[in-house]
């Protein structure tokens, strides 16, 4: 006992007296956690918008104002011919052609119906997608003004509709900073405890220390222990630097309970450290275990439910998604932050986080040897 | 009893398929407070000779004990009773001189006023400069804290691995002093070096050449067992001179040695005639021949060509 107390005080000294790992573990993140929310933003601005209007008329003003006033498009272009606005989509100067055919405003009001030509660059699918449904949106909504403008509707309609309306649970007004942050702070403490810890031990192997270590009656399970530790608290008080940054700028109150966020957490860096331990016991250098933490973190956070929903992956990535710690926490994080969800509710995720626990620093204590062969 | 005993040690490492051979069935042993000297070039296999004597490599076949306790099976008590410093100086940079010793100590069960009389003398040398960070210290201090962290738990063999390596001569000759006075404490002591001149302050020394051991002897036996006499020569164009020396049939070896080369024949008689008539017939000028008595590494070149 005394000597784990010894060697977390060395490794606290070590840690508190390098003063870029304070600036990695603390301000760091904090830049990326006020950045990131405010970059990551899923709704589709700004669409660049070609027009090809043959009509000229008060109508296909009138409509081209409207689309620009949406607030989702600014108009990029404006050809004579189809070809000419094509070309601006080539020269990826729009994303989005409309062409209003001649006599668009004449055919409209003669013969109650015109058509309207919309060409998408769909190279980026998201945004094609989501700019054509806009402007179909948009399109439809000036049809409306202009049937209220020209017909009298009856009282009731003569053919029956069904008008479906939608009210939004847990992020009513659909922030979807609320949805992100807390994804985004998972992500850095995953980030400080599995790279920090391996390279802290990856160093000692490269300055030599290790030797000296491993020639004393020191336990391996003290060692793992006085790593273990100081890494465990760094990131439990990380996390508590980002909840607070949650809380005053953006306003983010979690529903649920601090506290099962943090019993959560706590289990949840056993597991994850317990992976970064495992790691540096197969490193060499600090440029490996770098190298490697960098690979598997992004393969973690890419298919852990943070960008995109875990239940739009293909069934093989949802199967891995099962066996990727970071995953359980995002969800969890969500769950008590949006839903208000307690202990109980998050029974079996703790189980799986105990189980990864459990695996990853049995392995590690095995691999680790203070001798070699 | 003996403080180490060897017994066959054999160490294959493969690099790359290749199967390098750094130990081939080494045997030695150590006498209880001796310093034992390893003495050899760079790759000759001491390292790894002394990792598995500190339990810190397995070796594919062969015995060792140390204290009487084998290194495989009961290496537990030997990581209390040994104290290693290996060649790099590995210890806490960003820790102060005092840290990294407290810690040290703790991590061998005890503290430092516990044994502070052991490394009363080597401490107090940078005492003065306790709170300064390791890294900040000069080669020589390094090494001094270095010493004084592997002997904080009072063991009874003390293996140095390189100790002067990259150490400035005066710091070298107080290292070799310091080892002296923890002789008369009664620690065993094996020292591995890479420079010749430091066998001499051993009390024994193994030579050892790529895995294998040359000889084992005190430093005067050593010198010994050297049994054709050793000329030294030198002219103003030395490098003429080795290859006219070189060329000569009689002539088993010919080495530079700081002013002068060292020669061997193969069978020893009128050497200094010989070596007079090959100077004569190159004609070359302010030319010096005299016998001298060999050093150790007159001998291990010598046991090395066998």
């Amino acid at each position: 006992m005394r000597a784990l107390k010894f060697l977390l005080q060395k490794e606290l000294r070590q840690i508190f007296r390098d003063p870029s790992i304070f600036f990695i573990l603390f301000i760091m993140p904090m830049i990326q956690l006020i950045i990131l929310p405010l970059a990551a933003d899923y709704e589709i601005k700004n669409i660049n918008l070609g027009v090809v209007d043959h009509d000229h008329s008060e109508y296909s003003q009138k409509l081209i104002n409207k689309i620009v006033s949406s607030g989702y498009f600014r108009l990029r272009d404006y050809s004579a011919t189809f070809p000419q606005g094509l070309h601006a989509i080539e020269l990826d100067k729009t994303d989005l052609i409309l062409e209003i055919p001649a006599q668009f405003e004449r055919i409209l009001v003669k013969e109650n119906e015109a058509t309207l030509f919309v060409a998408a660059n769909s190279i980026n699918g998201v945004k094609a997608g989501l700019g054509s449904a806009y402007i179909q949106g948009i399109i439809q909504d000036f049809n409306q003004d202009v049937r209220m403008q020209w017909i009298q509707l009856p009282r009731l309609s003569p053919q029956p509709t069904i008008e479906v309306t939608s009210s939004n649970w847990y992020n009513e007004n659909m922030n979807y900073k609320v949805f992100m942050v807390p994804g985004i702070l998972v992500m850095l403490v995953t980030m400080i405890g599995s790279s920090f810890a391996s390279n802290n031990i990856v160093r000692e192997k490269e300055i030599g220390t290790i030797e000296q270590i491993n020639v004393s009656p020191l336990k391996k399970t003290q060692f793992i222990l006085g790593k273990l530790i100081p890494f465990w608290m760094l990131a439990l008080s990380v996390l508590t630097v980002g909840l607070l940054i949650a809380r005053i700028i953006y306003g983010i109150v979690p529903l649920g309970h601090y506290l099962t966020i943090y019993v959560f957490a706590a289990i949840y860096l056993l597991a994850i450290l317990g992976l970064g331990l495992l790691m540096s016991t197969y490193a060499q250098t600090q440029q490996q275990s770098m190298l490697v933490s960098f690979f598997v973190t992004m393969i973690f956070n890419l298919l852990s439910g943070l960008y995109t929903p875990i239940e739009s992956m293909p069934q093989w990535a949802q199967i891995i998604t099962k066996l990727n710690p970071v995953s359980y926490f995002i969800e969890v994080m969500r769950m008590v932050v949006l839903k208000g969800s307690g202990l109980v509710d998050i029974k079996y995720h703790i189980l799986a986080l105990l189980g990864f626990a459990v695996f990853f620093n049995t392995w590690a204590i095995l691999n680790y040897k203070k001798r070699s062969g | 009893m003996q403080a180490v005993v060897v017994e066959n040690i054999v160490k294959k490492y493969v690099v790359k398929k290749n199967t390098v051979d750094a130990l081939k069935g080494v045997s030695f042993s150590v006498d209880k407070g001796e310093i034992f000297g390893i003495i050899g070039p760079d790759g000759a296999g001491k390292t790894s000779l002394f990792r598995i004597l500190t339990t810190l490599l397995i070796a594919e076949s062969g015995k060792a004990t140390v204290d009487g306790f084998d290194v495989v099976k009961d290496y537990k008590q030997i990581r209390n009773r040994v104290g290693y410093m290996p060649g790099k100086f590995s210890l806490y940079q960003d820790l102060s001189v005092q840290e990294n010793l407290e810690f040290f100590a703790a991590i061998f069960n005890t503290s430092i006023n516990e044994n502070y009389a052991l490394i009363k003398d080597i401490y107090q040398q940078i005492e003065p400069f306790k709170t300064r960070r390791a890294g900040q210290l000069s080669g020589g201090m390094k090494q001094k804290l270095a010493l004084s962290c592997a002997l904080i738990h009072k063991p009874t063999v003390l293996f140095l691995d390189e100790p002067t390596t990259g150490v400035d001569a005066v710091s070298r000759k107080e290292f070799w002093e310091m080892l002296h006075r923890l002789k008369t404490e009664g620690i065993t002591i094996l020292v591995s070096t890479p420079y010749m001149d430091e066998a001499g302050l051993c009390d024994r020394v193994a030579l050892i050449q790529k895995g294998g051991i040359l000889s084992i002897n005190t430093p005067k036996g050593v010198t010994k067992e050297f049994k054709k006499p050793l000329w030294a020569v030198r002219a103003s164009e030395m490098f003429h001179l080795m290859n006219a020396i070189k060329n000569d049939n009689a002539v088993e070896s010919c080495y530079p040695f700081g002013q002068y080369h060292h020669v061997v024949f193969k069978n020893p008689g009128d050497d200094k005639k010989r070596l007079e008539e090959i100077i004569q017939t190159n004609h070359f000028s302010q030319t010096e021949i005299h016998s001298i008595e060999p050093n150790i590494e007159d001998c291990f070149m010598a046991l090395m060509k066998e």
